[in-house]
C-alpha cells in the first residue's frame, strides 16, 4: 500500500452528477482527480437518450447558467431538439433533446480531458479513509479488471483529498433483475460497488434501497416504421445552452406506436416470472416511471399504452423503445415486443431490466450536499434518492462548487426554491427526504410562474460569475441583455400611439379597438398582440449594440424579445409570486447557527425537537417546512435564536472587555 | 409567519365589555386603518400625529358606517412591537369588534398568529427575553390547548366536510398539473368546462360551509335578535321585561324609542343579542323614519325577529305588512298585554283569511271576470305581474278574442299554479305563526317563560341542532372565504380561457387557505393523485 499524490477533492463517479462535480472544482481552481470505473462510460446516459423535458430543461438551463456543462454538451449531441407545451404559457416551457449517446459521451469526456487541473482516472473506489469525522481520502483496489487480482491487497492505493464527493449512481450494491435471476452489477455489463456502500453504513449513514427500470434497446432493422406515427423535431432547432451558437448534427425523427390487449395478456400471463409481483424486489420504485408490468396491472381500464421509438444515436442501429420498461424473462420479453404494431419482427438487442441499488437517505445532508455527519465528504446524484441525468447533474454541479467553497473557506452556495429549480431540489431532499426515486416536475416549485427557462440566466449568471464559472465575456452579454430589455420596457411604456394608428392594426388581429392613445406596452399586454405587431407600429431604437442583433441590422434579439413580451404579458401574476418570493426570503434568511441545541427550549413538544434534530435546518425558512411543524413552534424557535444570538454577542463583548 | 407584514388582531377579551380594541401592527398598518375610517373633519390617519386619538366612524368596502369609534395612532418606534401600530378602539361585543377585524382583514391585513404580537416585540428589541418567553409560553401552552379543542371540533361533520372540500381541490389541481407537466402522457385533457363545473360545486360547498358557521357565530356571539313591531305596542316593556333592567324608555308617547340598543342576555344557555328598535309606521319625523328604516333593516339582518302584536287592539295593516315580510322559520309572533281586555281575534290570527285576503277558489270558471270584478285585489297585480306579463293586456284588453278561450284557459292553469304557490306559501307562514305564538304581558311578567322557549326552540327547529360540521372559529371562517375567493378567481380565469400554469396559482391558493385549517396540502399530495389517477410514464 502507497500513498499516492494529493487532490484537493476527489470525485467518486463519472456520470452526470460527477462530470459535473469535477468540472466546477476544477474550474474554481482546485486540483480535481475524477475516478470511474471504466473511461468509455463517462457522461453515459444509462436510461433513455434524452435529456430536458418539464422541469428537467429548466433545471439544465440552470446548470448551464452557473457555467456547468451537461447543455453545452446535449447541444453537441442533440440529434432532436423539441419545445414541449408551446401552447401553454412560457413558464412551463420546455426543451426537451434527442441525444446520440456516443456523441454524449465523447463530448463529455473531451471536456473532462481538456479541463486544467483535473486527473481522470480509472479504478474502483473501495473505501473512505475518516478519521473524527473529517473524510481525508479514499482507497482503491486499482484498475478494476474482470480478472480479480490474485492477492488481495495487491494495487490497492490511497489518494488523499480535503473532500469528497461521491457520485456512485446505481452502482452502490446493484441488483439486476431479468426475470425471476437476479445478478450484482452497476449497469447491464457493468460491475457493482460493493464496497463503498458498505464504507457508508460502517461511518454509520441510514441507507436506504430504491429500484428502477429500463426498456429493451431494439434493432432496427426488425421495426416497420411505416405503419407509425412520426415525430419530427422543431425547425429551426432551440439549443438547451445560452452559449451554443448553432446546431451541426443531423436531425431525427421519433416514432410511436402502441400496445394492445394481446400485449397485455402476455404480460398478466407471465406476471408469476416477474421479480416486481413476486416479491423478489424490495426496493421502491418510481411511480412517474412504472414498468409495463405496472402499467397493465394498475391501469387496467387502459386498452393500450403508447411507446415511444427513440434513436440511439446516428451511427447505431438502437431504437429506445420508450413506454414498456419491463423486468420480465428474455423470451417474455420478445413475445411483448412482437405483439406490438410495427414491432412483429423486431429483435432486441439489449434486453429491459430492473436494478436495485442502495441510496443514503438524504435529510443527512446539509443543503450544500456534504453529509451532517462527516466534514468534508459530499454526495451528488443518484445516491440521494433522485431520478434522472437532469436532477443529478444539478446535485453534482452545486456539490463541487460547496466543495471548492469549503475548502476555499468562503461561505457556502445555497439556491433557494424561490431562485432556482436547483433550489427547489436540494431543500426537498434534504428537507422532507423521499421515498422513491425523487423526480422533478413543475409542480414542486411554489414560484413556477418566476423560475422560467427562459429567464434562467436572468435568474442566475451573475452568481455563476461570481462564483468563477462564468467568464467575463459571458458576464457581460448577461448584462447587456439585461439593459436592453429594460431599456425597451421604458420604451413601449413610454410610447403612446393615437386611435387611428392602433385600431386598423386591431382590427386585423381581431382585437376590440381602443378610444383614447394607449401605450404600446398597453398594447402588449392583449393576448391577441404580439411584439412583432407593436415592433410594426413603432420600432425600437438602433441596437447600441450590433453583437447581438439578428443579422446586425439593430433589431433587437430574439431572447431580449421574449423577455420583453413575457415580462409584459405576464407582469400580473409574475408579480403576486414575486411579492410571495419577497416574504418567503425574509424568513429563509433567518439563520439557525449549526449545531444548534433544540433540547431545552420551552414549549416544544419532544416530536417536534426529534424532528428538529433530524433535519437541523438551516434556516427558520426550511425549519418550517418540516412536517408537522406549527407556527406556534416556530415562533418559539425564532425567539430562541435570537436568544442564543445576543447571549453570544453577550460574550463576545465581554471578552472584548477583559 | 412572515416578519414584516401587517398583522391585526381583536385585543381585548371576547365577551361583553363596553369597549373592545381591534390592534394593528405592521408597516401598513396605518394605510390600512385609513381605508375603513371616516372623520368628521375629513382628517385621514396618516396626517395626525403620533399617539393622538382621532374620533370618527368605521365605515364598509361599501363607504356604509358600521359603528363610531376612537383611534389611536403610535408610530414606529414608540410601540409595542416597534412597528406602526393603530388601535381601533369600537363598541364593545363580538360583534362590532369581529366585523371591524373582517374589514381591516379584507382590507389586507393579515390575521395575527398566536403571540405574534409580542413575537415581534421582542425581536424588534422592544421587549427582553424573559416578557417574551413568559408570553410565549403560555400562549403556546393556550395554542395547544386550542388547537385541541379546535381538533375535536373538526373531528365532527365539519372536518369530513373541510376534508370533501379539499379532495375535490386536489383532485382538480392535479388534473391541472398533469395537463402541465406531462404534455406527451396519454391524458385525456379536461374541458375547460369540465374544470368549471367542478370549480362550482366547490364553491359550493365552501359558501354552504361560511354560511352554516353563522350558527356557530350565534352559539359564540349570541343570537341577533330584533323586537320588532308598530309603536307602543310594548316593544320596549318586552325588552325591560327580558332584560329585567330598565335599559330602554318606556314611554306612552309613540316613537321615542329611537335608538337601536343591543344588549345580551342569556336563555337557557344561548346567548340572545336583542336588538331593539323603533316603531315601524310612517311618520314625517326624520329620526323616525330612520327608526322605521333601521327596524327593517334590522329584521332583515336578525337570526329571528320577534313580532309584537297588541292584543287588546285589532290587527293593523302594519302588522299584517309585518308579518308579510317575516320569514316563517324565524319569526315568533308575541301577543303582549294579554292583562287587557282582548280585543285581537287570535283563532283567526291562525287562519289565512284575517291576516290576508284570501283568493277565492270558486272563482276559477272565470278567471277573467274575476279579476275584472276584484275579486282579491291584494293579489291582482302581483299575480298579472309575475305570472303571465306578456299575456296580461291580452287578457284584459281581449285582444285576440278568436283565441281568448285558450288564452283564457292557459291563463286559468297558470293562475291556479301561482294561486296553489302563494297558499301554499301563505299556509307555510301560517303554520310556523301559529306554532310560534306567544301569549305575554310584559308589564305583568306574564308568558315570559313561555317566550324564552319559544326563542330557543326556534333556533333548535331553524337551524341544526348541535355543532357539529358547523364552523365556529374566526380563523377557520376567514381561511375558508380565502379559499373561496381563489375559487372565485379559478372560475374567471376559466372563462377568459387562462393557460393552466396561471390557473393552478389560484388553485393552489385555494388550497393553501384550506390547509390552515386541515394541514398543508404539499406537491406530494398532488403528485400522489396524478399517479394514482393517471397512467404516467414516458
Amino acid at each position: 500500500m502507497k500513498s499516492n499524490s494529493d487532490y484537493d477533492i476527489i470525485v467518486i463517479g463519472a456520470g452526470h452528477a460527477g462530470c459535473e462535480a469535477a468540472l466546477a472544482s476544477a474550474r474554481m481552481g482546485l486540483s480535481t482527480c475524477i475516478f470511474t470505473m471504466n473511461l468509455d462510460t463517462i457522461g453515459q446516459m444509462s436510461c433513455n437518450p434524452a435529456i430536458g423535458g418539464l422541469a428537467k430543461s429548466h433545471l439544465v438551463k440552470e446548470i448551464d447558467a452557473l457555467g456547468g456543462e451537461m447543455a453545452k454538451i446535449t447541444d453537441k449531441a442533440g440529434i432532436q431538439f423539441k419545445i414541449l407545451n408551446k401552447s401553454k404559457g412560457p413558464a412551463v416551457w420546455a426543451t426537451r433533446v434527442q441525444a446520440d449517446r456516443a456523441l454524449y459521451r465523447k463530448y463529455m469526456r473531451e471536456s473532462l480531458e481538456t479541463q486544467a487541473g483535473l486527473d481522470i482516472r480509472q479504478e474502483k473506489v473501495e473505501e473512505l479513509l475518516v478519521d473524527k469525522n473529517q473524510v481525508y481520502g479514499i482507497k482503491t483496489t486499482g484498475n478494476p479488471s474482470p480478472h480479480p487480482s490474485p492477492a488481495r491487497g495487491e494495487g490497492e492505493r490511497i489518494y488523499n483529498a480535503k473532500a469528497v464527493i461521491i457520485a456512485a449512481g446505481t452502482f452502490l450494491n446493484g441488483l439486476i433483475h431479468i426475470g425471476l435471476e437476479n445478478f450484482p452489477a452497476g449497469r447491464a455489463g457493468e460491475p457493482p460497488s460493493t464496497r463503498l456502500s458498505k464504507s457508508l453504513s460502517d461511518i454509520g449513514f441510514k441507507i436506504g434501497r430504491l429500484k428502477t427500470g429500463t426498456p429493451p434497446r431494439l434493432d432496427v432493422k426488425g421495426i416497420d416504421f411505416s405503419v407509425m406515427s412520426i415525430q419530427e423535431g422543431d425547425v429551426p432547432s432551440s439549443a438547451m445552452s445560452l452559449f451554443t451558437k448553432e446546431i451541426t448534427n443531423s436531425q431525427l425523427p421519433c416514432y410511436m406506436t402502441y400496445t394492445n390487449e394481446r400485449t397485455h395478456k402476455i404480460i398478466l400471463d407471465n406476471l408469476k416470472y416477474s421479480p416486481l409481483y413476486s416479491g423478489v424486489i424490495k426496493g421502491i420504485g418510481p411511480r412517474y416511471c412504472p414498468s409495463i408490468e405496472d402499467k397493465v396491472v394498475k391501469f387496467s381500464d387502459k386498452p393500450k399504452h403508447q411507446i415511444f421509438l427513440e434513436p440511439e444515436g446516428i451511427d447505431t442501429d438502437e431504437y429506445y423503445a420508450n413506454g414498456i420498461s419491463t423486468s420480465l424473462p428474455q423470451e417474455v420479453q420478445v413475445k411483448l415486443v412482437r405483439s406490438i404494431k410495427g414491432l412483429e419482427n423486431a429483435e432486441i438487442k439489449k434486453f429491459g431490466y430492473a436494478i436495485e441499488y442502495d441510496f443514503v437517505y438524504p435529510t443527512q445532508l446539509k443543503p450544500t450536499l456534504e453529509t451532517k455527519p462527516i466534514q468534508g465528504l459530499f454526495l451528488a446524484g443518484q445516491i440521494n434518492g433522485t431520478s434522472g441525468y437532469e436532477e443529478a447533474a444539478a446535485q453534482g454541479l452545486i456539490a463541487g462548487i460547496n466543495a471548492a467553497l469549503k475548502i476555499k473557506g468562503k461561505e457556502p452556495f445555497i439556491l433557494g426554491r424561490h431562485e432556482a429549480y436547483i433550489g427547489v431540489l436540494i431543500d426537498d431532499l434534504v428537507t422532507k427526504g423521499t421515498k422513491e426515486p425523487y423526480r422533478m416536475f413543475t409542480s414542486r416549485a411554489e414560484y413556477r410562474l418566476l423560475l422560467r427557462q427562459d429567464n434562467a440566466d436572468l435568474r442566475l449568471m451573475e452568481k455563476g460569475f461570481n462564483l468563477g464559472l462564468i467568464n467575463n465575456e459571458q458576464f457581460n452579454q448577461l448584462l447587456e441583455k439585461k439593459t436592453l430589455i429594460e431599456a425597451e420596457i421604458k420604451r413601449i411604456k413610454s410610447t403612446r400611439v393615437k386611435p387611428d394608428i392602433i385600431n386598423p392594426v386591431l382590427a386585423k388581429l381581431g382585437g376590440t379597438p381602443v378610444k383614447e392613445n394607449a401605450s404600446l406596452y398597453q398594447l402588449l399586454k392583449r393576448p391577441e398582440i404580439r411584439y412583432a405587431d407593436i415592433a410594426k407600429i413603432s420600432a425600437p431604437h438602433p441596437n447600441p449594440s450590433p453583437l447581438r442583433g439578428s443579422e446586425g441590422r439593430g433589431e433587437l434579439s430574439h431572447d431580449v424579445i421574449i423577455q420583453v413580451e413575457i415580462q409584459t404579458k405576464y407582469k400580473g401574476y409574475i408579480q403576486r409570486q414575486a411579492d410571495l418570493a419577497e416574504k418567503f426570503k425574509k424568513i429563509e434568511e433567518k439563520q439557525i447557527p449549526e449545531g444548534f441545541i433544540y433540547k431545552g427550549i420551552p414549549g416544544l413538544s419532544r416530536e417536534i425537537v426529534e424532528k428538529l434534530e433530524e433535519v437541523r435546518p438551516f434556516n427558520l425558512g426550511q425549519a418550517s417546512r418540516i412536517s408537522g411543524m406549527t407556527p406556534a413552534a416556530i415562533s418559539l424557535l425564532m425567539v430562541a435564536v435570537e436568544r442564543r444570538k445576543r447571549e453570544q454577542n453577550q460574550n463576545v463583548k465581554i471578552k472584548n472587555q477583559n | 409567519m412572515f416578519t414584516d407584514d401587517t398583522i391585526a388582531a381583536i385585543s381585548t377579551p371576547l365577551g361583553h365589555s363596553g369597549i373592545g380594541i381591534v390592534r394593528l401592527s405592521g408597516k401598513d398598518a396605518i394605510k390600512i386603518a385609513d381605508k375603513i375610517f371616516l372623520s368628521p373633519k375629513n382628517k385621514t390617519l396618516k396626517q395626525i400625529l403620533s399617539h393622538r386619538i382621532i374620533y370618527g366612524h368605521i365605515i364598509n368596502l361599501n363607504k356604509e358606517i358600521i359603528d363610531e369609534a376612537l383611534i389611536s395612532v403610535m408610530r414606529s418606534p414608540h410601540t409595542y412591537t416597534k412597528e406602526d401600530v393603530v388601535e381601533i378602539n369600537c363598541h364593545g361585543g363580538p360583534v362590532p369588534l369581529r366585523r371591524i377585524l373582517e374589514l381591516v382583514l379584507k382590507n389586507g391585513a393579515r390575521l395575527a398568529e398566536p403571540g405574534e404580537f409580542t413575537r415581534r416585540a421582542f425581536l424588534n428589541g422592544r421587549i427582553d427575553l424573559a416578557q417574551a418567553e413568559a408570553v410565549l409560553d403560555v400562549i403556546n401552552a393556550m395554542t395547544e390547548q386550542s388547537q385541541k379543542s379546535a381538533i375535536e371540533q373538526l373531528r365532527g361533520g365539519l372536518s369530513k366536510k373541510i376534508e370533501a372540500i379539499r379532495e375535490k381541490l386536489i383532485e382538480l389541481t392535479a388534473f391541472v398539473e398533469a395537463y402541465i407537466d406531462f404534455p406527451e402522457e396519454d391524458i385525456e385533457p379536461m374541458s375547460l368546462t369540465g374544470m368549471k363545473e367542478r370549480a362550482l360545486k366547490i364553491q359550493q360547498s365552501l359558501r354552504e360551509l361560511i354560511e352554516s358557521s353563522h350558527y356557530g357565530m350565534i352559539l359564540r356571539e349570541g343570537l341577533k335578535t330584533a323586537i320588532i313591531g308598530r309603536p307602543n305596542v310594548g316593544k320596549s316593556s318586552l325588552l325591560n321585561a327580558l332584560l329585567e333592567q330598565d335599559r330602554a324608555i318606556v314611554t306612552e308617547v309613540p316613537g321615542t324609542t329611537r335608538d337601536v340598543i343591543e344588549d345580551y342576555l342569556n336563555i337557557q344557555g344561548l346567548p340572545v343579542k336583542i336588538m331593539d328598535t323603533a316603531g315601524i309606521r310612517e311618520v314625517e319625523d326624520i329620526a323616525e323614519k330612520e327608526g322605521v328604516k333601521r327596524s327593517l333593516f334590522a329584521m332583515k339582518d336578525a337570526d329571528l325577529a320577534l313580532i309584537v302584536l297588541d292584543g287588546s287592539e285589532d290587527l293593523h295593516d302594519t302588522d299584517r305588512e309585518l308579518i308579510e315580510k317575516s320569514n316563517p322559520q324565524n319569526t315568533i309572533l308575541v301577543i303582549n298585554k294579554i292583562d287587557l281586555p282582548q280585543k285581537i281575534k287570535l283563532k283567526e290570527s291562525k287562519t289565512h283569511k284575517n291576516v290576508i285576503a284570501s283568493p277565492d277558489t270558486s272563482g276559477r270558471s272565470n278567471l277573467k271576470d274575476e279579476i275584472l270584478r276584484g275579486v282579491y285585489p291584494e293579489q291582482k297585480d302581483e299575480i298579472l305581474r309575475g305570472v303571465y306579463p306578456e299575456q296580461k293586456d291580452e287578457i284584459l284588453r281581449g285582444v285576440y278574442p278568436e283565441q281568448k278561450d285558450e288564452i283564457l284557459r292557459f291563463a286559468q292553469n297558470d293562475m291556479r299554479r301561482a294561486q296553489n304557490d302563494m297558499r301554499r306559501a301563505q299556509n307555510d307562514k301560517l303554520e310556523v305563526l301559529s306554532n310560534h305564538i306567544v301569549k305575554i304581558s310584559a308589564l305583568k311578567g306574564m308568558g315570559l317563560d313561555e317566550l324564552k322557549d319559544k326563542i330557543v326552540e326556534a333556533v333548535l327547529h331553524g337551524k341544526p341542532a348541535n355543532g357539529s360540521g358547523i364552523v365556529t372559529n374566526i380563523r377557520h371562517v376567514n381561511a375558508l372565504e380565502r379559499a373561496l375567493k381563489s375559487i372565485n378567481s379559478f372560475i374567471k380565469e376559466i372563462d377568459k380561457k387562462t393557460s393552466p400554469e396561471f390557473l393552478s396559482v389560484e388553485l393552489r391558493e385555494s388550497l393553501d387557505a384550506i390547509g390552515e385549517i386541515i394541514g398543508i396540502t404539499t406537491p406530494e399530495d398532488i403528485l400522489n393523485r396524478i399517479f394514482s389517477n393517471f397512467c404516467i410514464g414516458k
